[in-house]
């Protein structure tokens, strides 16, 4: 009996035991697993952040420096107006040989004989281009100048503001360079004798589109989205929050609010080259505006920044709570007056919070742009909303299609000056919400 | 006098309108405002709207129908000549007479003389003041452009004087309106109220827009391809029409174009949907909150990222990066270092694709798996599952139609997604299924036939809107799917 009864426990024991300690640590190690994916993954998703700025980051701080070879350069008379005729004829001035002036200066400064047109083409080609429009500026703007010389920092090419930066591989062959080495030498004796020098580069913020890179800035296409900026504010913030106060405050409760509200919600998930087919038919061949205009750009942005501005707006509205109203329709307010004296200041920081987020997203927005011609060679800034301009992702999305190094740096510069735009707005909106949002 | 000056000048008989009805009502109150019905400020809200709206609107109606009305009576005394060579060539000649008429206003009087007798060329003239003509310019035009000009400038004036009058009329007939009595205010909250419904039928018209606008070009470009070939079509090939040349006939099949779509946005998904589901789960049931507040934010930086940025990092460094490894794995295994997967291919495409959506699955589904009840979770617990059974047997099922639907919702971003595909995924319309070589999208092809000069009428540009139609319909689909599951499930818990 007791036989049968220590037995029999010890079967129904030994067996439960054994397997609750095999499941036990099975199911331990299940759990540990799940754990690390989940960590993994993570780690996953902040690797590739990081890869992605470490990528802008360090192919772009080099855009911030530019190489500029300071020459004296002799305004001669007999180069620039051989027959002393800019008192009658000023256009004489604009169309003077100054690339002449550039080679005499190179040609004094490193020693060659002028006689030797391989090395003396070999070394004008080391200063970009843009010298000549340069040198015409200071002439045009003070003609006084003519007869002296003057010390005048100009672009160096963009392939020798590589080199010079050290992004050209020195140890390859000669003959598959873009620099040659007489060129290196060159620029070593310009480097020592404190002719070229790097500096910060002012010209990215200011210049407009240029095929060379050296010319090249992003001055022209960030006027056009502060334009694009402003006409998206002046128009989707009143709009959108008048939207908001009707759909949360007076509409009744019906099919036709229901309608608008799932049509909004749609609204904002519509992938957003629709809105720049939508602005290419209605605005530009219906309407008829100009193509290319920062106008157009800003009214399809304010159509599709809307969505976003009226959902924001209308959690802010839903967030003060109804003891607000029911005082101030106590106290005799009428319900418009209630809702702007009362609810919607109350409810103002979320709305400024949507609306520099949605703002951030629009100045991002690259693809309703090339719809309605923003793809486009702008040299000079616009002077109104009206002309030809482009926008400052357009200007990258143009840039990343260059082939060449320089233009890869710069293409970098500029998204690094695009993302520090967007982390400063999305800051503000960050601070904005910590400072006034109010708990009830 | 041009349209915004006038406007300007409405504004200003408006405000001079607000103080003036202010000052009344204040006049009228004798001192007592409590005998006034509303504030003095309404009153003057009142004269202001009363002067400025109809104003406005007779303005916007007539810089609307002015141009259309001047245009066509200037259309009908063009010469016979010109009307008997078709539409197309009238237009064009009422183009050139609108821009000979912008030279016309730059000239003198000598020289408008010397034109009129015939003694100068008009072409070159105009060029001197930097009006450049399209065509030699003939006799005729400079008679309409004249016309053109008298009629703009009568318009304009009377125009001017028309909306002047209706805005200071309306302005006294306000005012003389004002007494204590007047329900200045309930006026003035009527004409917000329609502001406001003004305001959210916006919202209405942008759909409206968006549809009736692509249907429009859309059903334009089937009339001269049939739908079944467009559809259907497994051949990609527009061909190319340069303005004014004769219409060269391409061949238009959607279903490359369709399954480049599809196959990079599934393998976005295939790359961004346990990445983001695996954080979402780890932040939601396991982080410290202090790990959760820095993860959760830096996550979130990728998704405020523009696209173009990811598109860059796409061309500089992934593309060229899988390029090289699958070099050298092809090295290591067959000796030959031959790289099998292209800078430009559905993999790379895919693959930063799947980086940008990694947010919206982690935070989408964070909100969702949050949403599910704390005592089923302890319930689950309770019965002694572990952290990791009670996810997969209780928290995710629980969630499950929430996550399809923020998954549904990820999906059609992916297929919308412009920048990446642009300059990650390539320009080749074929239809294959080696994920290591190039394919091109719906929206590739759309930026692709409607950048550049090409003529507008062509159905090589016109295919951009059918291509705009079928994605709009597709995105449109699976939000409106996404939206009613997620809110359904919403409701279940609340």
């Amino acid at each position: 009996m007791t036989e049968i009864a220590s037995s029999s426990s010890s079967a129904y024991a030994r067996p439960s035991a054994t397997r609750r300690d095999i499941g036990i640590k099975r199911r331990y190690a299940a759990e540990r697993r799940f754990r690390a994916y989940g960590m993994a993954a993570i780690l996953t998703g902040l690797f590739f952040l990081f890869v992605l700025l470490w990528t802008v980051i360090s192919n772009g701080y080099t855009a911030f420096q530019q190489t500029t070879v300071t020459l004296p350069i002799e305004f001669a008379e007999k180069i620039i107006d051989p027959k002393n005729e800019r008192a009658a004829n000023p256009s004489k001035l604009m169309s003077a040989n100054y690339p002449l002036l550039v080679r005499d200066a190179l040609v004094k400064a490193l020693g060659i004989d002028p006689a030797n047109r391989a090395d003396v083409k070999k070394a004008t080609d080391m200063i970009s281009a843009s010298a000549r429009t340069q040198l015409r500026d200071i002439v045009v703007a003070n003609p006084a100048v003519i007869g002296t010389t003057v010390n005048v920092p100009l672009l160096a090419e963009g392939n020798i503001d590589s080199a010079n930066k050290g992004q050209i591989d020195l140890t390859v062959e000669e003959s598959k360079r873009k620099v040659n080495d007489q060129q290196i030498g060159w620029m070593k004796t310009l480097t020592d004798s404190g002719a070229m020098t790097k500096n910060f580069n002012t010209g990215i913020f200011t210049f407009g589109a240029s095929s060379r890179p050296e010319a090249a800035g992003i001055g022209v296409a960030a006027l056009g989205s502060l334009y694009m900026m402003l006409i998206v504010l002046a128009l989707a913030l009143p709009i959108g929050v008048a939207a908001s106060i009707y759909l949360e405050e007076f509409a009744p409760k019906n099919r036709l609010t229901d309608l608008i509200e799932v049509n909004i919600n749609n609204l904002a998930a519509v992938p957003s080259i629709v809105y720049g087919l939508l602005g290419l038919s209605i605005f530009i061949n219906f309407a008829g505006m100009p193509r290319s205009a920062a106008l157009v750009g800003g009214l399809v942005l304010t159509l599709m920044t809307l969505p976003t501005i009226i959902i924001a707006t209308r959690a802010a509205l839903k967030a003060v709570p109804p003891s607000i109203r029911s005082a101030a329709l106590g106290l005799g307010a009428s319900k418009m007056q209630t809702i702007f004296h009362h609810v919607l200041p109350l409810a103002m920081p979320g709305v400024l919070t949507g609306t520099i987020i949605g703002l951030a997203h629009a100045l991002g927005e690259t693809a309703p742009l090339l719809l309605i011609g923003m793809v486009a060679f702008v040299v000079d800034y616009p002077g109104s909303p009206m002309e030809p301009s482009t926008a400052l992702p357009v200007q990258i999305y143009m840039w990343a299609n260059e082939a060449e190094r320089a233009f890869v740096e710069r293409t970098s510069g500029a998204i690094m000056i695009l993302l520090i735009f967007l982390v400063v707005m999305n800051l503000g909106a960050i601070l904005l919400r910590r400072r006034f949002e109010r708990r009830w | 006098m041009n349209a915004p000056f006038i406007l300007l000048l409405v504004l200003i008989v408006g405000l001079v309108a607000y103080l003036a009805g202010r000052s009344r009502a204040f006049a009228t109150s004798n001192g007592k405002l409590s005998i006034l019905h509303s504030l003095p400020g309404y009153h003057g809200m009142y004269a202001a709207i009363c002067a400025v709206i109809p104003a406005a609107i007779i303005l916007a109606i007539w810089a609307l129908a002015a141009p259309a009305y001047i245009d066509g009576s200037v259309r009908g005394a063009l010469p016979e000549a010109v009307h008997s060579q078709g539409a197309a060539t009238t237009e064009l000649a009422l183009g050139q007479v609108k821009s000979v008429a912008n030279g016309l206003k730059l000239l003198d009087e000598a020289e408008l003389a010397a034109l009129n007798n015939g003694s100068a060329n008009l072409r070159d003239v105009l060029a001197a003041k930097g009006v450049p003509l399209a065509g030699a310019g003939e006799a005729y035009m400079i008679k309409s452009a004249e016309q053109f000009n008298s009629m703009t400038s009568t318009s304009h004036i009377l125009m001017a004087v028309a909306v002047l009058v209706i805005a200071v009329a309306g302005a006294i007939l306000a005012l003389r309106g004002i007494t204590a009595p007047f329900r200045a205010r309930n006026q003035v909250e009527r004409v917000m109220l329609w502001a406001l419904m003004l305001a959210s039928s916006i919202a209405i018209l942008t759909t409206i827009g968006i549809v009736g606008s692509m249907l429009s070009e859309a059903i334009r470009f089937f009339n001269s391809v049939s739908p079944a070939s467009f559809f259907f079509g497994t051949v990609w090939d527009p061909r190319f029409a340069a303005a004014g040349s004769e219409a060269t006939q391409g061949q238009f099949g959607l279903l490359p174009l369709l399954a480049g779509t599809l196959y990079i946005a599934f393998v976005a998904m295939l790359f961004a949907v346990p990445i983001g589901l695996f954080a979402a789960i780890y932040m939601s049931e396991y982080a410290q909150p202090a790990v959760r507040s820095i993860a959760k934010p830096l996550l979130e930086i990728l998704a405020g990222i523009p696209t173009i940025v990811y598109g860059f990092f796409a061309l500089v460094t992934v593309g060229p990066f899988l390029r090289d490894i699958s070099a050298q794995l092809n090295g290591l295994v067959t000796g030959s270092y031959v790289s099998f997967i292209q800078a430009q291919s559905v993999l790379t495409a895919g693959i930063v694709m799947g980086i940008m959506l990694i947010p919206f699955v982690s935070s989408l589904s964070d909100d969702i798996i949050t949403q599910v009840p704390r005592a089923l979770r302890d319930g689950s617990l309770g019965l002694g599952a572990t952290r990791s059974e009670t996810i997969k047997k209780v928290v995710l099922p629980a969630a499950l139609p929430g996550i399809v639907g923020a998954l549904l919702l990820t999906a059609s971003r992916a297929v919308g997604e412009t920048m990446i595909v642009v300059l990650a995924a390539g320009v080749a319309a074929r239809m294959q299924l080696n994920p290591f070589e190039a394919m091109t999208t719906v929206t590739v092809k759309i930026v692709n036939q409607l950048t550049g000069d090409l003529e507008f009428n062509s159905p090589q540009t016109l295919v951009a809107f059918a291509l705009g139609i079928t994605l709009f319909c597709i995105t449109l689909c699976l939000n409106i799917y996404a939206l009613y599951i997620v809110r359904k499930y919403r409701e279940q818990y609340e």
